[in-house]
């Protein structure tokens, strides 16, 4: 199967828009659920509003929310995919760029030190594009992922140390979480990385906090780790905003890798409500769109 | 819990009258500021053309679609999706902005420090919580974008936008001591100890 850089480009930009617009249906079933457990007045009506904001977005064919964030595509190859790696890259920035200009959105990307904005939401190694194989004969996925700000200045890395053990993974998770109050626009999904090297670690964090609600770690003992965190979250009662109630997160999602013997790494990274995240498939039979 | 319809700008008193998780919902004219705004007007000598005695700012920076100079759209730039953004940044900002400006309120999300908390109290102010995120809605009661300051710094410029019945916003920091968000992450601190407990923290598992 041959991909062809002229749909990559269109799909990169349909890509961005249909993220920032349509919130996944995993997502939306969370919030259902957060808003039956909810005892708060306050948590209620803040759980209200968000709810609204999703139909709203939706009937104005609006954008859910003003941050369109740093954006991330993340590829995915199969095995009998032939495609020119350079050209799928430039097919992203190009559709990246489009989106910005065509919609138009605001963009959110600025240089680091002259925090000149191109208007395009692109710069230096932005989009982040981060391209993986798996062992599917003939599809290539593209996921894309705004990833806001408000969630992302509240990230983590702690080179914890083998003595301190799991309490240490458990207790800086809960410290992240009182740390970030309202300031990650809570209900979260709570993305904690453990082990690797200090960048995986953190990079599996992210894996973590933009996975579907609902999926399992594939690591038993990561898939046990989230359970244990996503039972208790909820008790610390920062709620929705940060202005209290029972609906700090909508899961803690646990990603693994194996460390170095001195090592105990653990990342937290956050996911706001506004869970953005969508998913185009090429396959032999065409382009088709998904979360 | 009172609720309040507020025609901007307002007075001293009308802003002390207000009290934590009150509700407020503005008419008028309300400005749009961000970080970059801010660092221009405060740490560069900037100044804004603006009058801000007796009225509201918000933390955003919206998503607008030039449309070229028209009456509907008097700067040549509609609004497409106007939200607010995390305040915790710009804390340093608010009591320059009371001082030199004479602003009253400040609508943000996420909350404000000690700092502003004192700058309320001092100088007559409340800090009014929105929902973060939910952009979609906020833009529904915004009318036109009317004028744009320093928009150089775009889209970080300083917005004056018109709305009608913006909110119900709630007040989560008032000019009497009061902080939702305060009392909220005091009582969350509270019960870590008993989170870690259930986690089997310190038990050796
Ligand atoms: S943290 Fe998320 S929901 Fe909140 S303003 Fe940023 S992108 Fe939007």
């Amino acid at each position: 199967m041959r991909v062809d850089p002229i749909e990559v480009e269109e799909a990169a930009k349909a890509l961005y828009i249909r993220a920032l617009k349509l919130l996944p249906p995993d997502i939306k079933a969370g919030f259902r659920k957060l808003d039956s457990a909810e005892t708060d007045t306050t948590g209620k009506a803040v759980l209200g509003t968000m709810i609204r904001n999703i139909a709203v977005a939706e009937a104005n064919d609006n954008l859910l929310c003003q941050d369109t964030g740093i954006p991330i595509y993340n590829i995915v190859i199969g095995r009998n995919v032939a495609v020119d790696g350079y050209e799928l890259k430039q097919a992203i920035v190009r559709g990246c760029a489009r989106a910005t200009k065509e919609h138009p959105l605001r963009s959110s990307v600025v240089h680091p030190v002259t925090r000149g904005n191109e208007h395009t939401s692109c710069g230096r190694l932005v989009p982040v594009i981060n391209i993986d194989f798996s062992a599917d004969p003939e599809s290539l996925r593209i996921e894309m992922i705004p990833k806001g700000s408000g969630s992302e200045n509240n990230s983590w890395l702690k080179m914890a140390i083998p003595a301190d053990g799991i309490d240490a993974i458990k207790t800086f998770v809960i410290d992240c979480v009182l740390e970030a109050g309202g300031k990650t626009c809570p209900p979260t999904i709570v993305g904690v990385g453990v082990g690797g090297t200090a960048d995986l670690c953190v990079h599996l964090s992210k894996v973590a906090a933009t996975r579907a609600l609902g999926s399992v770690c594939e690591d038993a003992e990561g898939a046990r780790l989230e359970r244990e965190l996503s039972g208790v979250v909820n008790a610390l009662g920062i709620g929705a905003q940060g202005l209290g109630g029972d609906s700090t997160a909508f899961a803690v999602h646990v990603e693994t890798a194996a460390t170095h013997i001195t090592m105990n790494p653990v990342a937290v990274n956050m996911q706001c409500h506004s869970a953005r995240r969508a998913r185009a498939t090429f396959t032999p039979a065409g382009v088709s769109y998904g979360f | 819990m009172a609720h309040y319809d507020f025609d901007m700008p307002i007075s001293d008193a009308q802003v002390r009258a207000l009290r934590v998780n009150d509700t407020v919902s503005l008419n008028g004219t309300l400005y749009g500021i961000r970080d970059a705004t801010q660092i221009h007007m405060f740490d560069r000598g900037r100044k804004t053309r603006f009058d801000l005695r007796g009225h509201a700012v918000i933390h955003t920076a919206p998503n607008v679609k030039w449309v070229g100079e028209t009456q509907a759209a008097p700067t040549g730039y509609a609004p497409l999706c106007v939200g607010t953004t995390t305040s915790a940044r710009m804390e340093r900002f608010t009591r320059p902005l009371m001082e030199q400006y004479g602003v009253r309120i400040i609508i943000g999300k996420g909350g404000l420090f000690a700092a502003s908390q004192r700058a309320f109290a001092d100088l007559g102010g409340a800090y009014l919580a929105i929902i973060g995120g939910a952009a979609a809605l906020e833009t529904t009661w915004i009318e036109q974008i009317e004028e744009v300051d320093l928009d150089d710094l775009n889209p970080e410029s300083l917005w004056k936008f018109r709305v009608k019945g913006f909110g119900p916003l709630l007040v989560a920091m008032d000019s009497h001591g009061g902080n939702l968000y305060g009392t909220i992450a005091t009582a969350a601190q509270g019960r870590r100890a008993e989170v870690l407990a259930a986690l089997g923290v310190g038990s050796g598992k």
